[in-house]
């Protein structure tokens, strides 16, 4: 059967299994609306004010899901508009497929009307991207564009298709998905035994939780593994939720706001187990002081991942949940008890502490987790509330928070939130914003009400960007160089010219009832959270200093 | 810090030096030099990169540019018994009076002399680094006009072949 490359793109599409592309139309990709709109009963298009809204929409919705997520934009700007959201996935391994267009075939490298070489700007911020010059390639593509998004670590792929490809035809085959199998071809035996011999060995175990976990859907192979080993746990951010939190051998969140128990617990153990962490700086901090007492054991998909940030002692590649499948049965039944409570007296003397006397975030934090029964999908932008957030909430299972880790974009939450509540129509769906990054891109507010999204945005107003200036706080002197929002923005109002029902929370009392009211809220909702400006996130190990050495500030 | 030699088998896919190269600069490691040109199987492209540095820093980049989709295979020349080789063309002063000294030493080095005009001579030599830096140094003392080297490329000794030939 003949079908134009427009009708290739959406079909090929559908047979990858995508139900929902978010995207911004424009001149190169007309053709391909087009396509979209004779199968719209077949793929779903949501309409975003911003391309950058439409590629953080397609990671949230990716993370959300576990599955591909897919936005869509023109050449040029519309191109450019997606790069954020594009280096976002790839910094923290979710699959992600964005689709161009770009000008014919005949005037691309001229210079002309909104051309730009997105294969050439996406280059080291994806894992791989293509530019298809032949119609006949096009199916194949974008069959390989999803299998490489999806398989092994994951990553961000580009498809980039000029418009005289879209239009040209050809005979359309199908092309399967190619099925994505576990990675365990590096994983030997002879690995597994050496790191049994090394946890058996251990009198201080640590074990460190991170997004590869969550990836790989390994929690229950990890909570049986703790069981065994018998350890503290702590976890990074992109690792939330991969270990239960309440738990008692849970020791917090490690790194440059971690807790004490678990930053101790780091310098203090004599075996660090690291599953599915990349050793990011915001995790390690100083790297010639980190876990320097202890050897380390390290599972990871990415054999870079090796000796990259830290130098480790042992290691094994693959798929976490095989590894930990084929290690758990390798395991004695171990008992560290002093160790344990070791960490545990840390924890107790040093727990995360917040004013009491006055309405915070780290409050509401913990009040949306008890009202949501720690149930609910929790988006973040970046900053103070998106690390009160990680303190605050009780996380019970993986993909629960999403977060961007690696790239730390401001104005990511909302898009992502989007493509959370469009992915899981069984979750609360809650997004943590400070006021600056909600400026980022508010935009996104017309597009909640446009599909009546149930999202709930909570901004976390304190009239400052709250982690900028903590900096100039503590390390530049006081001196507020643009962190001041005071502009006295009117969020209620806001709300109603977007149509979204806007709540206030200004004192402490007004907490449960407000948040209540919005969870009980059948569609979109503003919470505007007015808090002082001056509050901190606390612990904190100073930027290039020893997690030994963290601080704890006074709010 | 020692000269590092990688072989990087690539598919022949629009883009693919770029991809290899920007990852060299991207994650901070400097390309002494660069040689790329087809293999056996049209499809698969050879280049070959020099640079500098130690075994960890060897390993992680052979790690990243093994992750790049359209790398086949990698082969870290410095741990095999492999022979380098390199291009020099090089263009020196030579007038009617020194022309014979500079010719001797073409000789020696086994370097061909490919033309003589009437103040110039120009040579090509093939050698490894060594051979090839030795020669340049030599003929300084007359006045290089003009010094192009290819950039190394090298094989391993004796049957094992690699980059799109059944072993």
């Amino acid at each position: 059967m003949k079908l134009t490359g427009a009708e290739i793109i959406v079909r090929s599409l559908i047979e990858q299994g995508v139900d929902t592309v978010f995207g911004y139309p424009g001149g190169s990709v007309l053709d391909t609306y087009d396509a979209l709109y004779r199968h719209s009963d077949e793929i779903k298009h949501i309409l975003t004010s911003h391309e950058q809204g439409a590629s953080f929409a397609a990671d949230g919705y990716a993370r959300a899901t576990g599955r591909v997520g897919v936005c869509m934009a023109t050449s040029g700007p519309g191109a450019t508009n997606l790069v954020t959201g594009i280096a976002n996935a790839q910094m923290d391994s979710i699959p992600l497929v964005a689709i161009t267009g770009n000008v014919p075939l005949s005037i691309l490298g001229k210079d002309s009307f909104q051309e730009v070489d997105i294969a050439g700007v996406t280059m080291p911020i994806t894992k791989h991207n293509f530019i298809v010059t032949k119609v006949e390639e096009l199916a194949q593509t974008i069959a390989d564009a999803f299998y490489i998004a999806a398989e092994g670590r994951p990553g961000a792929v580009l498809v980039d298709i000029p418009k005289n490809i879209a239009q040209a035809s050809c005979e359309y085959v199908p092309v399967p998905p190619r099925p994505i199998v576990p990675s365990v071809e590096h994983i030997t035996t002879e690995d597994l035994e050496k790191a049994v011999e090394m946890i058996k060995a251990a009198e201080k175990p640590m074990i460190l939780t991170g997004g590869g976990t969550a990836i790989a859907g390994a929690e229950a192979e990890l909570a049986e593994f703790v069981k065994k080993v018998h350890a503290p746990v702590a976890d990074t951010l992109m690792g939330k939720g991969t270990f239960d939190t309440e738990d008692p051998l849970y020791s917090g969140m490690c790194g440059m706001h971690g807790t004490k128990a678990s930053n101790t617990g780091i310098s203090r153990c004599d075996l660090l187990i690291v599953i599915g962490s990349r050793f990011s700086d915001r995790v390690t901090s100083n790297a010639g002081t980190f876990a320097r007492r202890s050897k380390i054991l390290q599972f990871d998909i990415d054999p870079a991942e090796v000796n990259k940030n830290i130098l480790v002692h042992h290691n094994v590649i693959g798929d976490i949940k095989e590894i930990l499948k084929r290690l758990n049965p390798m395991l004695p039944q171990l008992d560290h008890t002093p160790w344990v409570q070791e960490v545990q007296a840390i924890e107790a003397k040093y727990p995360l502490r917040y004013n009491e006397d006055t309405l915070t975030a780290q409050y509401v934090m913990e009040r949306l987790s008890a009202l949501t029964k720690n149930d609910a999908l929790v988006v973040t932008e970046v900053g103070q509330h998106q690390m009160w957030a990680a303190q605050f909430y009780k996380f019970k299972f993986h993909r629960q928070l999403i977060t961007s880790g690696g790239l730390g974009s401001m104005g990511y939450g909302l898009g992502a939130a989007i493509g959370a509540a469009v992915g899981r129509k069984d979750k609360k769906i809650v997004n943590i914003a400070g006021d600056g990054c909600f400026r980022m891109n508010c935009n996104e507010l017309a597009t909640v009400r446009g599909y009546n999204l149930p999202i709930i945005e909570l901004i976390v107003n304190n009239r400052v960007l709250g982690m900028v200036r903590q900096w100039q706080t503590l390390f530049y002197g006081e001196r507020y160089s643009n962190t001041n929002l005071s502009d006295s923005i009117d969020y209620m109002k806001m709300a109603e010219a977007f149509g979204i029902k806007g709540l206030e929370i200004r004192e402490k009392a007004d907490v449960d009832a407000v948040l209540t009211e919005a969870l009980e809220t059948n569609g979109p909702v503003i919470i505007n959270l007015v808090i002082g400006e001056n509050n901190m996130v606390s612990p904190m190990v100073a930027p290039g200093g020893s997690i030994e050495k963290e601080l704890e500030l006074k709010n | 810090m020692k000269r590092m030699v990688l072989a990087i088998f690539v598919r022949n896919t629009s883009g693919v030096l770029t991809r290899v190269t920007s990852l060299f600069s991207r994650r901070g490691y400097n390309i002494d030099s660069l040689t790329v040109g087809e293999t056996l199987d049209p499809g698969t492209s050879r280049i070959t990169v020099t640079f500098t540095g130690d075994e960890l820093m060897c390993s992680q980049i052979k790690k990243q540019v093994e992750k790049l989709i359209d790398v086949i295979e990698i082969i870290d020349l410095t741990q095999t018994e492999a022979v380098y080789r390199e291009l020099v063309l090089v263009k020196v002063s030579a007038d009617p009076q020194s022309r014979a000294s500079v010719i001797e030493i073409a000789n020696v080095f086994r370097a061909k002399v490919i033309d003589i005009a009437s103040q110039t001579v120009v040579m090509e030599l093939t050698g490894d680094s060594s051979k090839t830096n030795a020669f340049v140094e030599i003929l300084k003392p007359y006045g290089i006009i003009e010094l192009i080297k290819t950039g190394l490329t090298g094989v391993v000794r004796g049957s094992a072949s690699f980059g799109g030939v059944d072993d």
